[in-house]
């Protein structure tokens, strides 16, 4: 007995032990992404970066539903935009009381539609733009889960889903200015040009630190009972069902904190790309945005970043040098990881490289197989009665 | 008056025009052991699949502790306290032995409680006894993937017993397994079948002779053929005709 209480408090400090360099890795990371990149990189490529990064929290959502609960959204784009939508409505409002935003005088409105109005206020908008999405995407998760509706299918109406969004906000002019977007540049935070390089620095820092917080989220929302389960629908959803629980409300709610992480994803990359248009919510986009996890590899929350990371740079640095191809090194990249790589980079490095690291380094390999011999209870007993005799 | 456990009423099942089940009469008492047997296409896993909800029945009704279950939607019925153990073992092969035991053995299982609650130190004693009694201490830490099939076949009957049932559904647990494993199971079921009431469907008469201390049932064609002790049964003549054969000449 006793000897099991020790293993279980060496047990538990090896665990904190593990969580302790895990949030330095993280602090140390985020501080170099704070600090250090706006420093050394050029106003202009730091602007870019922090869109990646804003890129990086969407990803992060589409792991949580795909990798985690395997709901494969083809949808996102409609939360992004959302959350886009709620900023920029906010940013066009910042004018002098009793004007409208130009784009209005355009279409010949003389009244700010009604839905306009709560935007006037700052804290509205910073709820709205994760409740919005939030609420959005439950709504239709609901709808489509309480159906028993699952796999291809669920994919195709997510993606039937974005294309009814999409249209709707091409098509009205007079409501949200149509296919030309709202533009934020131009207009004033806080009395400061958004595209100035001060606020330009503040959102990419808050980028930075919204990306550490839904990250630790994440972690936390996958590594308890809760993540297990989502894991346990994605395996084998029927049984769930016959251990007592309805997978329903797990699969709705996972999909609207999917949904609201992606809003705020959008409204960080709205501001730091100075416009947001319907063409956000092209078919394409939200493909994209599956990629990069499916390169990061799925089920792992830091392969979605470094996935979206490694897809994004790699299209700036190919599109910059070689602009007539890059599509087609996208198209090889996905092709490389679905076939040769099919847990992506990390479950790559997790099942294989690691391994090879740990030998070339001559560190013992753990076995996984069986018990490793020092904790079978089996041998341990033996040992125990040879040696008592 | 005996307590019934279950009681089934001319119960039909008809999968477009055919009768998977045809007026089918069945009831048992609590803390009985009942085995199953019957031909293939007898509607044996059809019989489960209604009483866990699965299935709608066409015509006729089923109580559980008096209850009707038309309409409940299988969480519910589980809760209600009937687990059921697949032909296959099903258990979750990306979780940890303890973790599969862990997410059953949750006693609220509703959304919130899940996500904000802790698994109490009741519930990880409880999950310690029986991964003890599952014989699978060892590989406690283990993904299930890495378990032979008679490790998983354990895990789940684990399982079930984790959501500490009144009625235990078994779908074949001696399939595919070695005939060590099998006695292991046996032993296993007759163990329970003291705290539970338990109906098992099985194939393998030498494995029916172990267990089958109470009744029989044998199903045909959707509708049961004969009922009694295992004695009585092997020597029904019907029996013999449609699923036994004719015992070899000695």
């Amino acid at each position: 007995m006793d000897s099991e209480l020790n293993i279980g408090i060496y047990k538990k400090k090896k665990q904190q032990r593990k969580q302790l360099i895990e949030a330095g890795i993280i602090i140390a990371i985020a501080l170099i992404f704070a600090i250090i990149l706006p420093i050394v990189l050029p106003a202009f490529r730091l602007r870019l970066f922090g869109r990646f990064l804003a890129l990086t929290i969407v990803a992060l959502g589409i792991d949580l539903i795909w990798g985690y609960t395997g709901l494969l959204s083809l949808g996102h784009g409609i939360f992004f935009a959302l959350g886009g939508y709620a900023i920029a409505m906010h940013l066009k409002l910042q004018i002098p009381e009793g004007q409208l935003p130009d784009f209005f005088t355009l279409y010949g409105v003389n009244k700010l539609p009604w839905f306009w109005q709560p935007f006037y206020s700052f804290p509205f908008t910073l709820v709205a733009l994760v409740v919005i999405p939030g609420i959005v995407a439950g709504l239709l998760g609901y709808l489509v889960f309480r159906n028993r509706i699952k796999g291809v299918y669920f994919s195709i109406l997510t993606q039937a889903a974005l294309l009814v969004f999409f249209n709707f906000f091409n098509g009205q002019q007079k409501l949200i200015n149509g296919t030309n977007g709202l533009k934020t540049d131009t207009e004033r935070i806080f009395d400061l040009l958004v595209s100035s390089a001060t606020v330009q620095r503040t959102f990419y820092i808050l980028t930075v630190i919204f990306l550490v917080l839904i990250y630790l989220f994440c972690r936390w929302l996958t590594s308890g009972r809760f993540g297990r389960l989502l894991i346990a629908i994605r395996d084998d959803e029927t049984r769930v069902r016959f251990s007592g629980y309805d997978p329903t409300g797990f699969k709705v709610l996972v999909f609207a904190i999917s949904g609201a992480i992606a809003g705020i994803a959008g409204a960080l990359y709205t501001v730091q790309t100075g416009i947001i248009t319907p063409a956000i919510m092209q078919v394409a986009f939200s493909i994209e945005m599956v990629i990069w996890v499916a390169v990061g590899g799925r089920g792992t929350l830091i392969g979605a970043i470094i996935g979206t990371l490694l897809v994004r740079l790699a299209q700036t640095f190919l599109s910059e040098r070689f602009p007539q191809v890059w599509l087609f090194f996208q198209g090889a990249l996905f092709l490389t990881v679905v076939t040769v790589l099919p847990n992506g980079i990390v479950g790559w490095f997790k099942d294989y490289a690691w391994q090879k690291v740990q030998f070339l380094l001559g560190l013992r390999q753990p076995l996984v197989t069986y018990p490793q011999i020092e904790e079978d209870p089996a041998i341990q007993r033996e040992r125990e009665q040879l040696t008592r005799e | 008056m005996t307590n019934k456990i279950l009681e089934i009423e001319n119960l039909t099942v008809s999968f477009d025009g055919f009768k998977a089940l045809n007026n089918l009469n069945f009831s048992m008492n609590a803390g009985e052991l009942r085995v199953i047997i019957g031909p293939n296409g007898a509607g044996k896993t059809t019989f489960l699949d209604v009483i866990t909800g699965k299935v709608q029945p066409t015509k006729g009704r089923v109580l559980f502790k008096g209850k009707n279950l038309k309409k409940i939607p299988e969480h519910k019925i589980t809760r209600m306290g009937i687990g059921r153990k697949f032909q296959t073992p099903r258990v979750y092969l990306n979780l940890t032995v303890r973790e599969n035991l862990d997410l059953v053995a949750n006693r609220n299982k509703n959304v919130f409680p899940t996500l904000f609650g802790y698994s109490s130190s009741t519930e990880k004693r409880n999950v310690a006894g029986l991964i003890e009694t599952i014989g699978l201490d060892a590989k406690a830490d283990l993904l299930a993937d890495l378990l032979s099939h008679g490790e998983k076949q354990r895990l789940e009957i684990g399982m079930l017993v984790a959501q500490s049932p009144d009625l235990l559904l078994v779908d074949e647990p001696a399939a595919g397994l070695t005939d060590e494993e099998t006695a292991n199971v046996g032993a296993l079921l007759l163990s329970l079948a003291e705290r539970h009431s338990i109906i098992a469907i099985e194939h393998d008469m030498e494995f029916v002779r172990q267990i089958a201390q109470d009744k029989v049932t044998v199903l045909h064609q959707g509708s049961v053929l004969c009922e009694g002790k295992m004695e009585q049964v092997q020597n029904d003549p019907r029996v013999i005709e449609v699923y036994l054969g004719e015992p070899p000449e000695e």
